[in-house]
């Protein structure tokens, strides 16, 4: 169980899940550049946390709803939370301030193209395990409204999809604990990432040495046998330099 | 890499700078004469009797806009910068390694390299221009012999004495790089405290405004600029953008002002000598240094690590993003920018 103080921002688990690299810059490293900002702030959540809850008889739709899960470490708001009438029997709780039972059903709208559906798929299942531990209730399912047309995909919180949030969540309190930034891992997905000014995946990725390039540089700059060299006083020295 | 923004730089004496919405407005005598969207702008340098209204300094802060005053012949006066941002992980690497002597003396080996790489460099140039003077070819040759014993110096003291013999040999063939107007661009020596001559002059005005834009860049990405490896640390003294601005000086400052006296874009006649000898420019003269240095900046070539076209304005940025990369682990050495 975690305190209050180690939760993270359940926006990092998402992140996580799309580029481990990306959430330790927006989170670790604090990068946090104009773009990121609207392209998965303000945009997304114009119309979501208007905050506003309607009610139409068996169906209730709350807005902007703060989450945490102690036991996973995590805390957040949850754009749009559904609920459904039905009996305790099938499942149904009661929610704190209005009457009746309810099942709960978690929903969130991605308005940008669906890049990579596995970090919404996640997201929303770390929703329904807050939900879950705050509420003492089961959720079967929830749903994603994809896309500019907004096409309605249902989302089945089985075991597989918990047990990879439950994993990520885990491997995000690693990635703050250690507060080491991962390496770069360049593909085809970086050319469309706002942070890629900052991330350098090109430069800052596996198997590129700065230090092997500099001491390259340097030779083909001031070659070993350059006729021009005066002085060199320190024969040894010029024989066992190193950049080490 | 990301956008060249403007430095607004404003040399009207009793101008005024407020803010109006998202735009900066300059007003001189109460008459509005320019007006810049806070977006299109990196930073803004004051000189001399120049005042900015403290909502224009707050929008400045929160935008990351820097904000310099400087006297009226370029000596800097004071910084205002907003709430301290960036990564706190990356400052506390920064002050581990600062306080690291073996750490300290590798990152001052980057910079030191850097720097006599491209004075050479800039040597090298002026022989194959100008045809092979006997001391340009004799610095070349000996700022070569000083790049290979810095490569295995073993401290940080060491570095500097190098750092030292290395800067006499570049500034002892540079007036062989001065094409024009010799009699009056001469340069007997550096003198910064004050300037004791045009050359020196016009150098310590250019390295000033290096200064600010590294400085600048360090705090974009979140390093503390005042504390530095190859320079000691000094209460009030930006140490680590004295350390980043090494590697630029040769090729940004030293050659805009190398092509102000040769093209005669500056003459003896803008400079004046002041009671105590110290040399100062006037206001014109300094308008044309600025006109030329942000010309400069535009310019573009090929990042030789990144394997990018940036503009030479963004050189700064890019190094400290470089910088800050290698402290974080993600580079195993500081990759300095080396003029090809």
């Amino acid at each position: 169980m975690y305190t209050e103080d180690q939760l993270l921002p359940l926006s990092a688990v998402s992140q996580y899940v799309h580029c481990p690299r990306r959430c330790a810059l927006i989170h670790l490293e604090q990068v946090w550049s104009d773009n990121v900002f609207t392209a998965e702030g303000c945009v997304l959540h114009d119309k979501a946390h208007s905050g506003a809850s309607e009610s139409r008889g068996d169906l209730k739709i709350l807005r902007s709803l703060r989450l945490r899960s102690l036991r996973l470490g995590i805390t957040g708001v949850a754009d749009v939370v559904e609920l459904h009438r039905i009996a305790p029997s099938e499942g149904g709780v009661c929610i704190p301030g209005i009457g009746g039972t309810w099942l709960p059903f978690p929903v969130e709208y991605k308005r940008g193209a669906a890049k990579d559906i596995r970090c919404y798929e996640v997201q929303l299942c770390a929703q329904a395990l807050c939900i879950e531990e705050m509420l003492s209730a089961r959720i079967p399912e929830g749903a994603l409204f994809l896309g500019e047309k907004q096409h309605r995909t249902p989302v089945a919180f089985d075991a597989v999809l918990r047990a990879e949030t439950e994993a990520v969540c885990q491997a995000v309190q690693n990635l703050f604990a250690a507060g080491v930034t991962p390496p770069a891992d360049h593909n085809k997905r970086c050319s469309s990432c706002s942070l890629m000014e900052a991330c350098l995946p090109q430069s800052a990725g596996y198997g590129k040495s700065a230090r092997k390039w500099l001491f390259r540089q340097i030779e083909e700059i001031c070659p070993r046998d350059d006729p021009t060299v005066v002085g060199g006083d320190n024969p040894a020295a010029v024989r066992d330099r190193n950049l080490s | 890499m990301k956008k060249l923004l403007n430095t607004l730089y404003v040399t009207t004496q009793g101008a005024y700078l407020r803010q109006e919405g998202e735009t900066v407005v300059a007003s001189v005598e109460r008459t509005d004469v320019l007006r810049l969207p806070i977006h299109t702008l990196a930073g803004i340098v004051c000189f001399g009797q120049v005042a900015c209204s403290p909502p224009l300094l707050g929008l400045c802060g929160e935008r990351g806009v820097h904000v310099s005053f400087l006297s009226e012949w370029g000596k800097f006066l004071a910084r205002v910068t907003g709430p301290v941002s960036g990564n706190v992980l990356l400052r506390r690497e920064q002050i581990r390694r600062s306080g690291d002597p073996v750490a300290t003396c590798e990152l001052a080996r980057y910079f030191v390299l850097g720097k006599l790489a491209n004075s050479r460099t800039v040597l090298q140039r002026a022989q194959r221009d100008h045809g092979p003077g006997t001391d340009l070819t004799r610095s070349v040759g000996m700022i070569s012999d000083v790049v290979r014993r810095v490569q295995s110096a073993a401290d940080t003291d060491t570095l500097r004495g190098l750092e030292g013999e290395a800067a006499s040999a570049y500034f002892s063939a540079f007036d062989s790089m001065i094409r024009s107007q010799k009699d009056v661009f001469a340069l007997t020596t550096r003198s910064r405290r004050p300037p004791l001559d045009p050359l020196n002059a016009l150098l310590s005005f250019l390295y000033t405004l290096l200064a600010h834009d590294c400085e600048s860049a360090l705090e974009g990405v979140g390093l503390d600029p005042q504390i530095g490896f190859l320079h000691a640390l000094r209460p009030g003294r930006p140490s680590l953008a004295l350390d980043l601005m090494e590697e630029f000086r040769p090729i940004l400052a030293d050659r805009v002002a190398l092509s102000l006296i040769n093209l005669n874009q500056v003459n003896g006649k803008g400079f004046e000598t002041t009671e105590t000898g110290a040399v100062v420019m006037d206001p014109d003269t300094r308008k044309t240094v600025l006109q030329t240095w942000q010309k400069k900046k535009q310019e573009t070539l090929q990042h030789p690590f990144l394997n990018e076209k940036v503009e030479l304005g963004l050189l700064p940025h890019a190094q400290a993003l470089l910088l800050a990369r290698h402290l974080r682990g993600d580079l195993d050495a500081y990759p300095p920018f080396l003029l090809k």
